[in-house]
């Protein structure tokens, strides 16, 4: 019998839980080329700026063990261009589309969200809260819950009432539960995490910092305990708030890992530089395991390694089981 | 900028022969699907050390052959440096490999027969006999030019011997050909000649100075570049570098779908490795057209 893999971000109706992650999949035309992004549950956009990006110098990523150090540093066309071809060319193709934004201040995310709010084809919009906030001195936004959820209370307050609003969080703050409960308390619909943890490498040979931008975000594998742990600790303190889990997502069983901590969607990054099938390949394994162990939709296993040691897993207490 | 032409498959391939060539390893692999779209100029991402690798990135190698052989088969030549390049030089004969390609922008072939340069230095002759054979096919004379630090390192000595008009080797400690660079024998090579244009692949500094040259004759010059690569398929802008577009306004282009082939006066060489100040959507300013 086939899995039920529906899922919800907010009200929003997604066939399937597999996204790609933010900067991870440039326009999406380049994915379409292997496949048809319709068959993903969501594509989310690269961090769209006002401004065009030419982002950070090179070289801008060092492999680290199953990882990868990048510092792009948002490259991007800008609004204007995005709204102009990128986002179009997604909605003509009825692909669901997230789109992150970055800012460097409140206004700078509030005129965003306002761009975004007549445009045809968002399906929701993610806030990437991992971006210096010029107003105080370069501090990143995600480490503090005041400055994450007054930019979260501005975009959702100018957004379309039926747009979800995400908060993406950063496993750099001192207590990502706090930032989190803040960005709910300022209206965030749902929450995405984790994004890239602050790293650097050193290059041996030339003795210099691997990468231009000196400091980098890691993603990959690597990463991947960090991020289930911040999936969990955030589902415990606000179960009902849905919950985009990433970080080292290579196969269908590391999403189904995010989607037991807690995680109703899960989104694949680095992978695909590895693997451009990888989303769809996701999709497929993590329906192959929810079937394998008697799942019937993917909803009932979302934060089921919540339950307490020695409760019976949800779902074989269906009717069809059950002498009633 | 034009988008990659042909659409790119992947491919689990299986090695067909390996072998040492001097300084170099060169895998040919069965990679049907691969072949068929090949043009001149291509590259394939190869995923490196097997399943559930700790390597994340794909290794970005030129195409140096294909053939029909086998549903088609396609040969690179690497040196083994780092762990990736290790690993595949430990690869054997009906070992599987993971392939992505033809990758990026190809060489454009000139409409008329006329009469081409081809400059390689290092393992980038390896990319141009594919280059070679489509100009000639075209009627075009083509005479070569090839370097590397030491002989072992010139990689197609005696193929460009075979397929050249001329060929003029150089080498830094002077064990072949004349002892310099190919930017220093290239002047007196394109004048002997009469070269109409000219093609390269190589080091970036190699590029830097045959584009410097080829301006100076003026003549197109067409080089592949090469930059770190973590995908090669255009989705993490980590191969990006500043070059000049048809409007005149600088962009920050991927390397591995806008590329790796550009018109060589177009690259803004002294200014890889930063974001010039007159870049699109450089910090601080730069040029904010949209798009
Ligand atoms: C279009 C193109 C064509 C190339 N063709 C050839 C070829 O025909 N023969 C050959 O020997 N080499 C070629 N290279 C360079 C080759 O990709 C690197 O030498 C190789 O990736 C190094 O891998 P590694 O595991 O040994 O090194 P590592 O240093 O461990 O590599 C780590 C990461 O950095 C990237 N990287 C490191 N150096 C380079 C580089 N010079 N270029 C691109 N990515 C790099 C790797 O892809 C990998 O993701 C080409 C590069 C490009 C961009
Ligand atoms: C090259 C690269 C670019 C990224 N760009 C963005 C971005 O623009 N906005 C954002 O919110 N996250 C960005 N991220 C973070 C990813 O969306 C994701 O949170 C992180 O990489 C963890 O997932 P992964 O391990 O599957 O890649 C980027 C990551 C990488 C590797
Ligand atoms: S190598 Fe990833 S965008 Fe070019």
């Amino acid at each position: 019998m086939p899995v039920d893999m529906r899922t919800y971000l907010g009200h929003v109706e997604l066939a399937n839980p597999i996204t790609t992650a933010a900067g991870c999949a440039a326009s999406g035309a380049e994915l379409a080329q292997f496949f048809d992004l319709g068959r993903l549950g969501a594509v989310t956009t690269r961090s769209i700026t006002m401004a065009p990006r030419a982002g950070r110098p090179t070289p801008r990523m060092a492999e680290t063990p199953s990882g990868l150090l990048s510092a792009v540093g948002l490259q991007g066309p800008g609004v204007d261009a995005f709204l102009a071809r990128e986002l179009p060319w997604l909605a003509q193709r009825n692909v669901r589309t997230v789109v992150s934004i970055g800012g460097g201040t409140v206004a700078e995310y509030t005129a965003l969200a306002r761009r975004l709010t007549d445009a045809p084809g968002v399906t929701a919009v993610e806030v990437n809260l991992s971006c210096p906030n010029i107003e105080d001195r370069g501090r990143v936004f995600a480490l503090d819950g005041a400055a994450s959820a007054e930019v979260v209370a501005s975009v959702r307050s100018v957004m379309r009432y039926d747009v979800p609003v995400v908060a993406k969080l950063s496993p750099d703050a001192l207590d990502v539960v706090a930032v989190a409960r803040a960005c709910v308390d300022g209206g965030a619909d749902a929450l995405s995490m984790i994004n890239n943890p602050l790293g650097m490498s050193v290059d041996t040979d030339a003795m210099r910092p691997a990468l231009a931008a000196v400091t980098g975000g890691l993603s990959g594998p690597a990463i991947r305990p960090l991020a289930v742990r911040c999936v969990w600790q955030v589902h415990a303190a606000l179960p009902g708030v849905p919950i985009i889990g990433m970080g080292g997502v290579l196969t269908g069983r590391d999403a189904f890992e995010f989607v037991l901590a807690g995680a109703c969607v899960v989104a694949v990054g680095t992978a695909l530089f590895h693997d451009p099938y990888a989303g769809l390949r996701v999709v497929r394994e993590l329906e192959e395991i929810l079937a394998a162990r008697g799942f019937h939709r993917l909803a009932d296993a979302v934060g089921l390694a919540h339950r307490p040691p020695g409760a019976t897993t949800r779902h074989r207490t269906d009717f069809e089981e059950s002498p009633l | 900028m034009s988008k990659t032409p042909v659409t790119p498959v992947q491919v689990t391939g299986t090695v067909l022969t390996t072998r040492r060539v001097d300084a170099y390893h060169a895998l040919t692999v069965v990679a049907p699907g691969i072949v068929e779209r090949f043009r001149p100029g291509h590259f394939v991402g190869v995923a490196v050390g097997g399943p559930g690798t700790s390597m994340l990135t794909r290794r970005a190698f030129s195409v140096h052959d294909v053939k029909p052989d086998y549903g088609g088969t396609v040969e690179f030549v690497f040196t083994a440096g780092g762990p990736g390049t290790t690993w595949l030089a430990e690869r054997r004969a009906r070992d599987t490999l993971d392939l992505v390609g033809p990758l990026g922008r190809p060489f454009p072939l000139p409409r008329d027969p006329v009469t081409c340069v081809l400059v390689g230095g290092e393992y980038g002759s390896a990319m141009l006999f594919a280059v070679a054979d489509a100009l000639q096919r075209r009627g075009c004379r083509v005479d070569f030019v090839l370097g590397a630090a030491s002989a072992d390192r010139v990689f197609g000595a005696l193929r460009a011997r075979r397929m050249g008009e001329t060929t003029t080797l150089t080498t830094e400690d002077g064990s072949l050909g004349m002892r310099g660079r190919v930017t220093d024998v290239l002047p007196g090579v394109i004048a002997d000649v009469r070269a109409d244009a000219v093609y390269a692949c190589g080091p970036m500094e190699t590029l830097r100075g045959v584009t410097a040259v080829a301006v100076e004759f003026d003549i197109p010059v067409q080089v592949a570049v090469e930059e770190r690569m973590a995908c090669g398929i255009g989705v993490c802008m980590t191969c990006v570098l500043p070059v000049i577009g048809d409007d005149g306004v600088t962009r920050m282009v991927r390397a591995c779908v806008e590329g790796p082939v550009f018109r060589g006066e177009r690259v803004r060489f002294d200014d890889v490795g930063t974001i010039p100040f007159d870049a699109l959507g450089a910090p601080g300013g730069g040029t904010r057209h949209a798009g």
